[in-house]
């Protein structure tokens, strides 16, 4: 869907970018990680052309998006900033309308579609009316994040998009990240420094430094098959709670005991990760937790079992 | 002294026609030139806050402009505009320039980088994030420049009245002039209200939220238009010949009063001041104007003395007054200033004041070149610190002349220092410094004593001023009754108001006299 290739960005003498490849998959999460200064978020801008790269070309859909005025481009790719970057002169239904009215759409159409994503964001409609200032970080997040999905854009880019929120927030928005569905139709290219951020909401990380391409990989890969030593020691803090996200719970279905039974109380699908099912113990005063694969298999296991088999399959990992 | 003494408010009344011109000529000019300083400086604001390089040379040009004296901006202005509103506004202009670049470009400049970059990262065009999100941010700040700039053009366009674009500087500084407190005071008032009630208006403006803001910035061009187009509603009645007078002149009984009760004489009159009015004369922009009949410029540009075959004018014959004070402090001193006198002819006069005004000469040489070829010239002495006598002038050329004569011949002839404070406003700095001890003496004119300072009724006005020696000798009895001030000797020359044209023309049109004048703008 989206193809970087040997792309550099060079600001004088510094390179900010160095000849990076990377390939994102249609509706993949894939999340460039890093320090400041690491490049990860000129490579962000170059997507949109709110920086033109060096050398090197980008594709979207097979497209060189040199071929199209930058600001036609940029209408079919949302954006999210850190601060938002709310109009703050513009009403909370006047920011969202931003997008539809460049691209013309009719009075009706762009209400129905912001009261949709008022309802879908959790925001009440008595906000519409409501001036930036008058709302609180989270909030202002969310409407960012409405107004980049307005005119539902294929891609959505994001700069360190939770940055300025404390971590309460920042949690609670993960979460409804997470299960809104307008969001996991769409490509996303997330930029954070944050590494905890970035095993919990992507598909792939891209660890960058000094304006070069460390490794690209899935979580669990970056883990337990680290390209270099940079790479252990950017992910050594919190390495336990990393693990436990980066494993899907599909990673050690085999090594799972097979106790066969039908369930009749909700169960976790094999989609989610360890650190879910893990938490689960905590919350819910129970022995077990169910576990269903393809919504036909089902396994009733403990939190032992859970642990037995986490041991097993980092072993397993680690004679690779 | 005036049986009845005027106040402020019957000035006002009697004068209400006048008022209300000059007022909404004032409101005029303040706008126009703010409509054209909007226009001009909003988008250079624009351009240097995108190239952000260009910034220092504008903002410094800007800037510069800023400190130029206002008056030598109109001076500059004239060459090049001629006189009238048009200089005026471009100078007015100039001024208003560096409030409105400043704060468009501080303004646009010190907005949040994360809202400009959305508004490119959602494909917004450069123009629409100009129209759309720059312009509407920055416009509070704006707006404060272009309310800095209105009450900077509110004082600056009283000065307008120097280049005939009238104004009410025409009350202010005809008021200096004639010693009229209420005149003065007619033209301030209304001024500084103006100041007021713009400064408080756009305080409100700026105060609006973003919603009104946006509604009220399309409002602000209409009424900067309306309130442009105040100028052009006292629209000027046309004659013939256009006269160009003085604000002193224009409010005198032996000016323009005087031409119109007694010679019945009607011209389009343009008010501006003695500085570019010969100027103005010789450059066929006016045809009649009221100047001195000493002034060396009457030379330079070829002009004539109309005869004032009835009269009105009356002499003014120049003599140093001097507080009686002073003369005991300084006892050599009237000795020595009546070396002077009786060696200063009109036509001497003119020839010096040539040389200053035309040839430009400094006043200090030419005073020198006379007194020396007239053998009076003597080597300063070592002068006395303690004891120096405080000489005044007024501002304009030969005042300068004989001030710098007097300081040399109290150098030459006396122990006493001196310091000179020469350029002292008009008539009435002039005098209140003498009177408040600022100034031991300065040259004065007879008939501005008698009218200006003593304000004589127009009885005694009548009497006195048959010949030189009865008005002399009646400001003298006066001013030392009334203000315990000295007339000595009179230096000799009679610089009286008169009216002139240009010989060329004068002659074509066969205008000898005043009455010449007057039959000639009568005929059809």
């Amino acid at each position: 869907m989206i193809k970087v290739k040997d792309v550099s960005k060079h600001f004088g003498k510094v390179k900010a970018v160095d000849t990076i490849n990377f390939e994102v998959q249609e509706q993949e999460n894939f999340i460039l990680l890093g320090t400041s200064g690491c490049g990860k978020t000129t490579t962000l801008k170059m997507i949109n052309r709110l920086i033109e790269p060096t050398s090197g070309s980008i594709f979207i859909n097979g497209k060189n998006i040199t071929d199209e005025q930058p600001e036609i481009l940029r209408r079919s790719i949302g954006y999210v900033l850190q601060n938002n970057g709310l109009f703050p002169h513009y009403t909370v239904a006047e920011n969202i309308a931003i997008v539809p009215q460049l691209l013309k759409w009719d009075k009706k159409k762009i209400t129905n579609r912001t009261a949709e994503l008022m309802e879908k964001l959790h925001l009440g409609s008595d906000y519409l009316h409501a001036y930036p200032n008058e709302l609180s970080g989270g909030q202002q997040q969310r409407i960012g994040l409405a107004r980049a999905l307005v005119s539902d854009p294929p891609v959505l880019l994001m700069d360190e998009p939770f940055g300025s929120l404390d971590n309460v927030t920042r949690a609670a928005i993960h979460k409804e990240f997470k299960a809104l569905d307008e969001l996991k139709r769409k490509t996303i290219i997330m930029v954070t420094h944050d590494v905890q951020e970035a095993f919990e909401l992507g598909d792939r990380i891209c660890l960058m430094d000094q304006g070069k391409i460390i490794q690209s990989s899935t979580p669990a890969d970056l883990l337990f098959k680290p390209a270099n030593k940079f790479v252990k020691d950017f992910l050594k803090d919190q390495r336990l709670q990393l693990e436990f996200k980066a494993i899907r719970l599909l990673d050690i279905w085999d090594l799972l005991p097979n106790h066969h039974q039908e369930a009749h109380t909700s169960s976790l699908s094999t989609d989610s990760d360890l650190w879910t099912a893990l938490e689960h113990f905590k919350f819910i005063d129970s022995e077990t937790v169910n576990i269903s694969k393809d919504k036909s298999e089902i396994k009733i296991v403990g939190f032992e079992q859970l642990m037995s088999a986490f041991n097993q399959y980092k072993n397993r990992q680690g004679h690779e | 002294m005036n049986e009845h003494q005027q106040t402020l408010l019957e000035f006002m009344q009697q004068q209400a026609d006048k008022l209300a011109v000059q007022t909404m000529q004032h409101i005029g000019l303040t706008f126009i030139s703010l409509f054209f300083a909007v226009l001009v400086g909003l988008p250079l604001g624009v351009i240097i806050a995108r190239k952000r390089k260009l910034s220092g040379t504008v903002l410094g040009f800007a800037g510069v402009l800023q400190t130029i004296p206002s008056i030598a901006l109109l001076g500059f202005m004239i060459p090049l505009l001629g006189i009238g509103p048009k200089p005026a506004i471009v100078a007015l202009l100039l001024y208003a320039l560096l409030p409105i670049i400043r704060n468009t470009y501080t303004g646009i400049t010190g907005i949040d980088a994360a809202v400009k970059e959305a508004a490119m990262a959602m494909g917004m065009s450069k123009w629409q994030i100009l129209i759309k999100v720059e312009l509407p941010l920055a416009m509070p700040v704006i707006l404060a420049g272009i309310r800095t700039a209105t009450v900077i053009n509110v004082g600056v366009a009283t000065l307008a009245s120097f280049i005939a674009a009238g104004g009410l500087g025409e009350f202010i500084f005809g008021g200096i002039s004639l010693n009229n407190t209420n005149m003065i005071l007619a033209g301030a008032i209304p001024a500084a209200l103006l100041a007021i009630i713009f400064d408080f208006l756009l305080s409100l403006v700026q105060k609006l939220n973003f919603r009104k803001l946006r509604r009220s910035s399309y409002a602000l061009p209409i009424v900067l238009l309306l309130l442009s187009s105040f100028y052009f509603i006292p629209t000027a009645y046309g004659s013939k010949l256009t006269a160009g007078f003085t604000p002193e002149f224009m409010g005198r009984q032996d000016g323009n009063l005087g031409l119109e009760s007694k010679y019945g004489l009607k011209i389009h009159t343009i008010v501006i001041s003695d500085a570019v009015m010969y100027k103005a004369a010789y450059q066929k922009e006016l045809d009649v104007i009221s100047g001195y009949s000493t002034d060396g410029r009457l030379k330079a540009y070829g002009l004539v003395v109309l005869d004032d075959d009835k009269g009105i004018f009356p002499p003014y014959y120049a003599a140093p007054i001097i507080r009686e004070d002073a003369l005991k402090k300084f006892p050599k001193l009237e000795q020595t200033l009546n070396l002077l006198s009786g060696k200063i002819n009109d036509s001497v006069m003119t020839d010096l004041n040539y040389r200053t005004d035309y040839l430009h000469q400094s006043p200090e040489r030419v005073a020198k070149d006379f007194l020396v070829n007239h053998k009076l010239f003597k080597p300063a002495r070592k002068s006395n610190e303690e004891n120096t006598v405080r000489i005044g002038s007024k501002i304009f050329g030969e005042q300068y002349i004989l001030a710098n004569m007097y300081s040399m011949l109290i150098k030459g002839y006396t122990d006493y220092g001196v310091s000179t404070k020469t350029g002292l406003g008009g008539t009435k700095i002039c005098f209140d410094a003498l009177t408040n001890d600022q100034i031991d003496f300065y040259p004065e004119y007879t008939g501005t004593g008698l009218l200006a300072i003593l304000q004589a009724s127009s009885k005694t006005i009548n009497e006195v001023t048959k010949n030189k020696d009865s008005t002399y000798n009646y400001v003298q009895r006066e001013f030392k009754k009334q203000y315990q001030v000295s007339w000595l000797k009179p230096i000799g020359f009679n610089n009286a108001y008169a009216l002139m044209m240009r010989e060329q023309q004068a002659k074509s049109l066969n205008i000898k006299t005043i009455s010449n004048l007057k039959r000639y703008l009568n005929s059809k």
